[in-house]
């Protein structure tokens, strides 16, 4: 009711802090090439469905020179010590049928373009998945082995491996169709303020990207980059768990990774990175 | 001896004078955004409340910039600048802006730090669980709002 007024009052203001503050305010002007070879596309116009943002980026255009230059070259990123774990596990007989991965898949190099189309409507269950949800489905089912924890180190490593062979591969993930209903679930999270803060993903990462919240510049809160490698805690970072220490920021009670909940606004997030490349697994702060 | 005695009954009476003077978070009067009545009926100390905007259920300068406070780290950059403040709006205006900025501003990101309800999957403080039936306690209490409010009338420009 009072904005115009609110706002005329801190007009003045606010005009001379922009000014200061432009250093940090935007994304920042770097291109990132994987290895000399894979061209990753940090900034892409956003999907039809977007309504409030023009331009989408990745969250590397939001971090420090020296944590980019981590992600150009794999010997460089961290993340690529789990990636190799990962791929002698792809190898690995386990479970009561004498199968590992690549008795099914041969080379993993046949995994390109997965990760760009999960969270995926699946035909046989019923339902949205995501990536982590199908590569325990073949443990449990294909394998006879145990499932992983959804957001343990074996799971996030195999997520990163399968990850990696898209990388360049813009994200495409399907929203229409039977996926809707999910999509639009995730949508309304997004959207819902929660916790005693009473903020949403978009109050952060709509409406504020590219401003500090204390020592942290925001980005768009994408998830091309997953698994992220975070030298704040030196591991393989899955969407689910990201997307958990940001609800339970808002001083609110998180869902839990794997939940119907996390599934439909993980395919949200993603829908909203249409036309990124996959990066994962990427390094960030 | 004498005056001592004096003294802490002095001080006891003024500390039941003011919880019972404390108004709750469901009571607050709000007039057009603002408060006029203390919300502890005693007045605000600056100090504590410079405190306050750094640390704890405050740190109000995790989204506003206060050059005063220059000496302290990284000012995010979500809410105006509060240089100058209370240049802008009155002691009862900041008032109802720290208790609940959302009447002042519509839909205004900045949280309300003296309310108790409405609100969706309330967690226990930072670790993502779900709050107890118990209390709700607000962000800030009634004294540390009066505190914050009492630091906001030190920035002054004109
Ligand atoms: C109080 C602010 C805040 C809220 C609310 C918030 N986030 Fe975040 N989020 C951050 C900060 C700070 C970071 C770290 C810097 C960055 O990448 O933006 C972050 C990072 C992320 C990242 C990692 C991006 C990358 O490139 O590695 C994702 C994904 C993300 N958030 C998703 C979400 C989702 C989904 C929600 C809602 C459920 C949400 N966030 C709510 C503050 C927030
Ligand atoms: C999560 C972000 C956030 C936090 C934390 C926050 N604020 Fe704010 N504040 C805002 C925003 C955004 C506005 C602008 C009002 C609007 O349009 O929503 C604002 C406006 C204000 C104003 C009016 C400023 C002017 O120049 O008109 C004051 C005063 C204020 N805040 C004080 C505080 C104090 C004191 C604290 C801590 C106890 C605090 N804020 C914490 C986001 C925040």
């Amino acid at each position: 009711m009072k904005r115009p007024q609110i706002l005329t009052r801190a007009m003045a203001v606010t005009v001379a802090t922009l000014c200061a503050a432009s250093a940090s305010a935007d994304p920042d002007e770097d291109s990132l090439t994987i290895n000399g070879e894979i061209e990753i596309m940090t900034e892409a116009a956003a999907p039809a469905h977007l309504d409030d943002v023009d331009t989408i980026y990745s969250g590397w255009r939001f971090r420090s020179d020296e944590t980019q230059s981590m992600q150009m070259d794999d010997f460089d990123n961290p993340a690529m010590i789990f990636v190799e774990a990962a791929a002698e596990a792809w190898d690995q007989v386990e479970g009561t049928e004498g199968k590992s991965c690549g008795t099914c898949h041969d080379d993993v190099d046949n995994m390109r373009g997965v990760r760009a189309v999960y969270p995926k409507w699946s035909e046989t269950a019923g339902e949205v998945r995501t990536l982590e949800h199908q590569i325990n489905d073949c443990r449990e089912n294909q394998m006879g082995a145990d499932s992983w924890n959804y957001t343990g180190g074996d799971m996030a490593a195999m997520v990163g491996l399968i990850s990696s062979v898209s990388r360049g591969l813009p994200v495409n993930v399907a929203i229409d169709g039977p996926a809707q209903s999910t999509w639009e679930m995730g949508k309304e999270l997004y959207y819902t303020r929660t916790g005693q803060l009473e903020l949403s993903c978009a109050n952060c990462h709509e409406d504020s990207y590219g401003l500090m919240i204390r020592a942290d510049h925001l980005s768009q809160g994408q998830i091309n980059g997953f698994p992220t490698y975070r030298l704040k805690n030196t591991k393989l970072n899955s969407v689910h768990g990201r997307f958990k220490g940001c609800v339970r920021d808002t001083r609110a009670e998180t869902y839990k990774p794997g939940s119907t909940e996390f599934i439909a606004l993980e395919l949200y997030v993603a829908s909203r990175g249409n036309g990124l490349s996959v990066e994962g697994p990427s390094v960030r702060n | 001896m004498k005056s001592a005695t004096g003294l802490a009954i002095a001080a006891m009476i003024a500390a039941t004078a003011a919880w019972s003077d404390v108004i709750k978070p469901d009571e607050v009067v709000f007039v057009d955004g603002a408060v006029e009545a203390s919300l502890s009926g005693v007045s605000g100390d600056p100090v504590v409340g410079a405190e306050l905007m750094n640390k704890g259920s405050g740190n109000c300068i995790a989204c506003h910039q206060v050059s005063a406070l220059s000496h302290l780290p990284f000012h995010g950059e979500i809410g105006p600048p509060l240089d100058g403040v209370a240049d802008r709006w009155s002691q009862a205006e900041l008032r109802g802006i720290v208790a609940n900025a959302k009447i002042m501003f519509e839909d205004s990101m900045m949280p309300s730090f003296y309310r108790v309800d409405g609100f969706i999957r309330l967690g226990d403080a930072y670790t993502g669980k779900a709050h107890s039936d118990g209390e709700v306690q607000p962000l800030l209490t009634a004294q540390q709002v009066e505190d914050v409010v009492a630091y906001l009338n030190t920035l002054k420009e004109e």
